[in-house]
């Protein structure tokens, strides 16, 4: 009997850590803008191959996805 | 530069080109400022931008940026205006109206192409806003605006973007207590299965008794965090004195909640957990779907989302400076340019006043002002810059008493009750008074049962169903609305509407379009060949009152025009053929004021002999007529118009009488002829588009203000319908009543689940097997019921069920 329980208490411990993702994502404003997200994720990476024409992208630069 | 005859789209925003095309790189564009973006994303590697969606542009008079932006050089305006500024990296957030595709993501979002000082930008779609972080040592703020409004996405910047205060916190509440819900609901299904299999076992009682304590402690943050909004509005409704649908459920909630914590710690059964985790995850995903909201879009403007941030102050010795508007002090001189916005009540000292009063009367013929004369605050100068002398502070001048003379905004809307307030009334009556009576009745059967007969129908009877109906319902109506142009502030815009009799317009900007007009060549007095040397003159203009004069003339081939000129506010002039012609007003023209010709008159001159003039009239909307005929059959029509009575004769015909048309209304007679309609007891819808309506538009019972563009200033009001999507007013109103009908039959729908379930509990027999069942059930089955006949409604009616593209 006591397996059940153990069991138990593994999937409560499971689920919540999917809460807590739940949580995080909404905190990090991943639900603020649906539209913005469904298309940003359909952009072309930066690539550095504008090389020849306006100076080469920075190192810096951040990456432009939405995480604040 | 090479032009072209034939029909052809501009590369950059997707408009007829017209007659004149710019071709560069191959490409067709509209103007030169289509042109000059595409050169300036093209040279800077972010044509991915063309790549990402066809014609994203969007095509605006390109003003010169000149002085227009010089006040974000000054210290204190840019420390209110920036989010944070530190070590040489700022922080700052925009509104952008033009943000409108996947395209302008996109470009904002890799500005750093532009400009390197850009380290990083985020654009939130929805909002229409976009964050920037840069480098103060490498753009200034100026220069990222310039940045901007050089590529068409000029921030809309307002005395209310410097306000902190009016900056709204994004609520996320409702993610975080449907998650619980949700996560909950999920636990609590597993952990009661056991007791939906009647296995008798001493084994299996011992699991149903760990389980049903796991039940108690998932169901503790269902009932307490995720409910806790519903206990909060019964407690504020009672406390009013006022019951409200929440009132019910809270009810229900607490039933459910200590009946199952008595059953599972008593062992008497395995108690009601998974219907509480089930309703309020329903409940709450109802509340999520009417918290949706156009969160671009603002309600609630006032005349600080209209004026500018600084004014350009004049010293004693003629210099220049920058002073920001909260600043600005009666007695001092200021600097008006050519668009610009006069703040406050002031005295023309220097310069010639044209004063485009058109978004306080509604009435775009600019007023022509002279040294000395007084200026009220909210017109714009079209023309050279003028200097004036404040009479008023900001907050006294007469616009801005316009709005502190209304009431809190609470008060309002009291004329009648909702259809949810009235119904969860007697609802709510019905079930206390059905559980009393069936509860004093099990006394005298059976005394040990009649607590758990009384928990049960308090159970049965908690209107989930009935709660999820207006969300869906009336949220749907907005959704299909909000497709087609037409925003209301929140649901129940849609059941005020749905109520209306009355319907009161406005004329000028609402029946007729403010930059339209229809040209009269009566009183021309040139011959036939002279016709030609004016419609080539006025080709090469694109005001609106010259397009007019362009397709009012015969056609003709154009003939080449040297020395053009347009005079702002003036006129235009120009050498055709040999010969000298001018157009304009009549002070241009002909060097007087002219007399005993109509208002909007334009004037002709060839080679300097005054050649009759043309009258222009502002074109009536599209469908004006369709619009009134059906919307006349079935509410009163009455007109309030700031002009006079000259289209009297014209509009007579789509009103029940002449009584009903109000001319030279001010914008108080409006209001009090709204007040005094409402006092009759009718349910008046004020359509009206400038701020002279927006007294009569807040004591309206659905004020819908009528603009060009809804991302640009309305008056405050209930609806913002956009002008072209005019002709589909009499559908939308077709639509609230559907509506409305949808939501009676939903609730009888559920009404005949609550039958059922009550008929269980008062009988006694209302497991918790049952309640899961039937609970679920009820909303599941009226949410679609309501979606797809939502969505049968608008195919019926014609109205658009996806977004344009």
């Amino acid at each position: 009997m006591n397996v059940i329980l153990i069991l138990v208490a593994f999937s409560l411990i499971v689920a919540l850590i999917g809460l807590g993702a739940f949580f995080w994502s909404v905190r990090s404003g991943q639900y603020d803008d649906p539209y913005g997200s469904s298309v940003r994720i359909l952009f072309e990476d930066e690539k550095p191959r504008d090389a020849e024409e306006s100076a080469p992208v920075q190192g810096n630069t951040e990456n432009p996805s939405n995480q604040k | 530069m090479i032009k072209n005859e034939g029909f052809s789209r501009c590369f950059h925003c997707g408009e007829d080109c017209g007659s004149s095309i710019i071709l560069f790189d191959e490409k067709q564009f509209c103007c030169s400022g289509c042109q000059t973006v595409y050169e300036i994303l093209s040279g800077s590697n972010s044509s991915e931008y063309y790549n990402l969606t066809d014609h994203p542009g969007m095509k605006t008079a390109f003003p010169e940026l000149g002085k227009r932006f010089d006040f974000l050089d000054n210290e204190e305006i840019k420390q209110e205006i920036l989010d944070f500024s530190d070590n040489g990296v700022s922080r700052v957030k925009f509104f952008i109206p033009s943000i409108h595709c996947s395209s302008c993501i996109w470009l904002l979002e890799n500005l750093h192409r532009l400009n390197e000082g850009i380290m990083h930008s985020t654009v939130h779609f929805t909002k229409k806003e976009a964050a920037f972080t840069f480098r103060d040592s490498e753009i200034s703020l100026r220069g990222l605006v310039e940045l901007l409004a050089s590529v068409n996405y000029a921030p809309y910047i307002s005395l209310e973007s410097v306000d902190k205060s009016s900056k709204k916190k994004i609520n996320r509440d409702v993610y975080y207590r449907l998650g619980v819900a949700g996560f909950c609901f999920g636990n609590i299904m597993l952990f009661s299965f056991p007791s939906y299999l009647a296995i008798d076992d001493t084994v299996e009682q011992f699991i149903r008794q760990n389980f049903g304590i796991l039940n108690i402690l998932l169901g503790i943050p269902v009932a307490f965090y995720s409910g806790s909004g519903f206990f909060i509005s019964a407690y504020k409704g009672l406390k009013k004195r006022f019951i409200s649908i929440d009132l019910p459920i809270a009810i229900g909630i607490l039933a459910l909640f200590f009946r199952s914590v008595y059953e599972i710690l008593s062992g008497t059964g395995p108690g009601f957990m998974d219907s509480l985790a089930g309703l309020m995850f329903f409940l709450l995903i109802g509340k999520w779907y009417q918290g949706l909201t156009y969160q671009a879009l603002s309600f609630e403007r006032d005349y600080r989302s209209y004026f500018p941030v600084a004014v350009t102050l004049i010293s004693g010795k003629g210099e220049e400076s920058i002073l920001p508007l909260k600043h600005l002090k009666t007695g001092m001189r200021i600097l008006v340019r050519n668009n610009e916005l006069i703040p406050a009540d002031a005295i023309l000292v220097k310069g010639e006043g044209s004063i485009d009063y058109s978004f306080v009367s509604g009435e775009s013929d600019p007023v022509k002002k002279t040294e000395g004369q007084r200026i009220f605050a909210g017109g714009k100068q079209s023309g050279p810059a003028i200097e004036l002398i404040i009479e008023k502070e900001v907050t006294q001048s007469k616009l801005t008493e316009l709005w502190n003379q209304k009431p809190g905004h609470e008060e309002r809307h009291n004329n009648w009750e909702s259809l949810i307030d009235v119904i969860s009334r007697f609802f709510t009556a019905v079930v206390l008074i059905l559980a009393l009576v069936t509860g004093v009745a099990w006394w005298f059967i059976d005394p040990s049962r009649a607590a758990l007969v009384v928990t049960a129908i308090l159970i049965v009877a908690c209107p989930c169903a009935l709660a999820m109906t207006l969300p869906f319902s009336f949220g749907g109506a907005m959704r299909v609305f909000g497709r087609n142009g037409f925003y209301v502030k929140r649901s129940s815009v849609v059941e005020s509407l749905s109520r209306i009799n009355t319907v009161v317009l406005d004329k000028t900007g609402t029946l007729t379009k403010s930059n339209d007009f229809d040209a009269n060549l009566d009183h021309l007095l040139v011959d036939e060949a002279s016709f030609n040397l004016l419609r080539s003159l006025v080709r090469h203009s694109t005001h609106p009152m010259s397009v007019a004069v362009y397709q009012a003339l015969p056609n003709a081939p154009a003939l080449p025009v040297t020395g053009f000129t347009e005079h702002l506010s003036k006129g235009v002039e120009g050498t055709v053929g040999g010969h000298h012609v001018k157009l304009g007003s009549g002070e241009f023209v002909l060097g007087r004021l002219p007399g005993g010709t109509p208002a909007g008159s334009l004037f002709v001159s060839v080679d300097g002999t005054p050649s009759g003039y043309i009258i222009l009239k502002h074109k009536y909307r599209e469908g004006m007529r369709d619009v009134l005929i059906s919307m006349g059959r079935k509410y009163e029509l009455h007109l309030l118009s700031g002009d006079n009575d000259a289209e009297l004769p014209a509009l007579l015909e789509f009103f029940p009488s002449a009584d009903h048309l109000n001319f030279n209304q001010t914008p108080v007679d409006k209001l009090n002829y709204v007040r005094k309609l409402r006092g009759e007891g009718k349910k008046v819808m004020m359509i009206g588009d400038g701020l002279n309506d927006a007294g009569a538009l807040y004591e309206s019972d659905c004020g819908i203000s009528i603009a060009d563009d809804v991302y640009h200033f309305s008056p405050s009001c209930d609806a913002i319908l956009e002008a072209r999507q005019f002709r589909k007013l009499s559908t939308f109103l077709k639509f609230s009543k559907i509506s409305r009908r949808l939501v009676i039959m939903s609730m009888s729908f559920s009404f005949f689940y609550n039958i059922i379930g009550l008929s269980f509990a008062i009988s006694g027999n209302l497991t918790p097997i049952v309640s899961a069942i039937l609970m679920p059930l009820s909303s599941v089955s009226v949410i679609t019921l309501i979606t797809v006949a939502t969505y049968l409604a608008s195919a019926r009616t014609k109205l658009n069920i996806t977004y344009p593209v």
